[in-house]
């Protein structure tokens, strides 16, 4: 097993140079991705590597970023498009929903909308407003669509490959807080498909859900709940849509109790969706309503508030707290 | 009111006019060719009225009057050319091929589509206006990085000229030099939208502030329309880069069978615009220069008749689908959440079964 340790950031430009290495018809597109490498640095070195027709520094419009991509996938390539923050990718959602997620219907399937959308996500740096959002659910609700999201580096350097293989299109949510982060990639191995869900940490009490930058948060309320004497055990959805729901009603069947967590307002959320989809599958194993850690319903705040908006440990534990008290 | 930069080749009394530019390279067998076209294509729209009118279409959008807009850029293609339309390109999608039936399946709402848009190189329509200018230009760009000597055409109409999705493609064609021509039909009304409140300056102008050339040709001058679009497709496909051709044109009928044009405009107007029609002004051509005789037109309107009553039969045979196929290419890859309702469905009994 060939491991190695890099930060997120880089696993994602190695595995986006692995996959341009291998097709020719992989391109990126997007704001500043090639001599800056992206504002993140996740395209660093590619435009040297491989050509200013392969990735592709644009001009300042997300509409034509996606919309051009739309073009280039009828005419057989492959294009990751960089959407520099997750509160910018509004402009191009008018692309994405009419003709990124139904181009390939409405042409019978002669049309392979073979395209990526990453997205860095969430919040925890410290930015401006507009720079810290958890759009996945606009796009999950879409049918046509896919959504991913990784939490380690070794996820995020076969998901985007992954993905990139994968003949629909697929919104990549990157949790950005997490990108300078590192751990053990192994580049032979894939660790899974990529829309199944993963068993982070086993436990027989409660089963908790989350994705993206929430897992680092959610496995450290597991080790504070071990020490308080519960037992968590911590689901990645990683994908958002399709809901990997037989991995996740597994493990429910066997706690009996869920909890899930995102920094998204639960109105309308992905957690929502997973409370409802495993209430109808898993009743009769439920000793407790699922409850939803998620972002309150107001706009992100002034990010000097913003660990007081994202889940945090003391809340996820605080959920954990009432779904083990209907134990009586 | 048009302005002296108008291309024009042919007077609306069918008088040839001198151009320093450009000059029809047309014989007169293949102006004919076009007078068909034209004929056809007029005669597909009103048959296409009355079927939604008898109830048999969900709508229709007519293209009464941009006939010669649109057989004028269709025939100038080339067969390896792609194109981009709306959902009024039935001029173009005849150009291409598309069987008249194909084009009103979306009509009919049996489709989304309608047809296959690699075989016919003419893709499917867009209704989001403005969206289809961003594809056809990133599909430039593919054609670029392959190296393909073809252009890429798309349409768009005064309307959507407005829209954000056309500004950026002009932009990115601009940056990138990509080998597309944006063909603006502009028939004066988005709906009931005048021109003058869609653009203070004439649409072709627009061409110069992004850096490329922009053209304003006579739509309803089918030579004119040939030649201009063929000149900016030849350049496309050598690395000429992008043209805007504004096709100065008029809409004669309503924008779909739901509107009611007596509302917003005057049928004064739509009188002046009758005078310059465009297949009239041909068939002078054609009488006066070629000498093309009465049997010979009557030939053509009775090919068109007949065109009409196969796509009446055509389409009165089109039947509700089978539910199940609403299930068919949501996806590429099998999704959970599309066999679960395809399970469904067949469970209740609406569907036979998978196709």
């Amino acid at each position: 097993m060939a491991t190695t340790t890099m930060t997120m950031a880089k696993a994602l430009n190695e595995g986006l140079r692995r996959a341009m290495e291998k097709n020719k018809k992989v391109l990126i597109m997007g704001e500043d991705v090639g001599k800056l490498g992206g504002v993140f640095r996740i395209t660093d070195g590619l435009q040297k590597d491989f050509g200013e027709d392969r990735v592709i520094d644009s001009p300042l419009a997300e509409s034509a970023i996606v919309g051009t991509a739309v073009g280039l996938a009828i005419r057989g390539y492959r294009t990751v498009c960089e959407i520099q923050f997750d509160g910018f990718v509004y402009p191009a959602f008018d692309q994405i929903v009419s003709q990124v997620a139904k181009l390939h219907k409405r042409s019978d399937g002669v049309y392979t909308m073979s395209l990526v959308i990453r997205i860095p996500f969430q919040g925890g740096i410290g930015a401006i407003e507009h720079h810290s959002e958890s759009p996945e659910a606009y796009f999950a609700a879409t049918a046509g669509l896919r959504v991913v999201s990784c939490s380690t580096p070794n996820d995020a350097y076969w998901m985007i490959q992954q993905s990139i293989e994968h003949d629909d299109p697929i919104i990549f949510c990157e949790p950005k807080s997490r990108y300078w982060e590192k751990g053990e990639v192994d580049t032979e191995n894939p660790p899974a498909g990529l829309f199944d869900a993963a068993v982070r940490r086993e436990g027989t009490d409660v089963t908790v859900i989350g994705y993206g930058a929430s897992i680092k948060t959610i496995m450290r309320a597991a080790d504070t709940a071990a020490v308080e004497g519960t037992s968590l055990e911590v689901v990645d959805a990683r994908s958002l849509a399709p809901l990997d729901l037989d991995t996740m009603a597994t493990s429910l069947k066997k706690t009996g109790r869920l909890v899930v967590v995102q920094e998204a307002p639960h109105m309308a959320s992905i957690g929502s969706e997973m409370v409802a989809e495993l209430s109808e599958r898993c009743f009769y194993s439920l000793r407790a309503p699922g409850v939803r850690v998620s972002g309150y319903h107001v706009p992100y705040p002034p990010t000097r508030l913003e660990e007081d908006y994202r889940p945090t440990v003391d809340r996820i534990l605080d959920a954990v707290d009432r779904v083990m008290e209907f134990e009586s | 009111m048009i302005g002296e930069e108008l291309v024009q080749l042919l007077t609306p009394e069918g008088e040839r006019v001198s151009n320093p530019e450009y000059e029809s390279t047309l014989s007169g067998e293949e102006i004919f060719g076009l007078y068909r076209d034209m004929v056809i294509i007029r005669r597909l729209c009103n048959e296409s009225t009355s079927l939604q009118r008898q109830g048999q279409l969900a709508l229709w959008a007519p293209v009464q009057g941009q006939e010669a807009s649109q057989i004028g850029a269709g025939r100038a293609l080339a067969p390896m050319d792609f194109t981009f339309p709306t959902y009024r390109e039935h001029g173009i999608a005849w150009c291409r091929g598309v069987p008249p039936e194909d084009m009103l399946r979306l009509f009919r709402a049996t489709s989304n589509g309608g047809w296959d848009p690699q075989k016919y190189r003419h893709s499917v329509p867009t209704i989001v206006l403005g969206n289809q200018v961003l594809n056809a230009v990133g599909y430039a760009m593919g054609v670029q990085r392959d190296g393909a000597e073809e252009a890429v055409m798309t349409f768009f109409g005064d309307g959507a000229s407005s829209q954000g999705d056309v500004l950026e493609a002009f932009v990115w064609a601009s940056s990138f030099n990509t080998p597309v021509v944006f063909f603006c039909q502009n028939n004066q009304w988005g709906i009931s939208t005048p021109m003058s409140i869609q653009s203070k300056i004439p649409l072709y102008h627009r061409a110069q502030g992004f850096g490329f050339p922009g053209i304003r040709v006579d739509g309803n001058d089918v030579l004119a329309v040939y030649e201009v679009t063929k000149r900016a497709l030849e350049s496309a496909r050598v690395g000429g880069g992008p043209t805007l051709i504004e096709a100065y044109t008029y809409r004669l009928g309503a924008h779909t069978t739901s509107d009611d044009p007596t509302r917003y405009r005057i049928d004064a107007e739509v009188e002046v615009w009758k005078h310059r029609d465009p297949i009239e002004r041909v068939k002078s051509l054609l009488v006066r220069e070629y000498h093309v005789k009465s049997p010979k037109f009557d030939d053509v309107r009775d090919e068109a008749e007949q065109m009409a009553l196969k796509l009446r039969e055509a389409v009165l045979a089109m039947d509700r689908p089978d539910p199940i196929t609403m299930f068919d290419h949501a996806y590429a890859a099998p999704h959970p959440l599309v066999e679960e309702g395809r399970r469904e469905m067949v469970e209740l009994g609406v569907s036979g079964g998978p196709h």
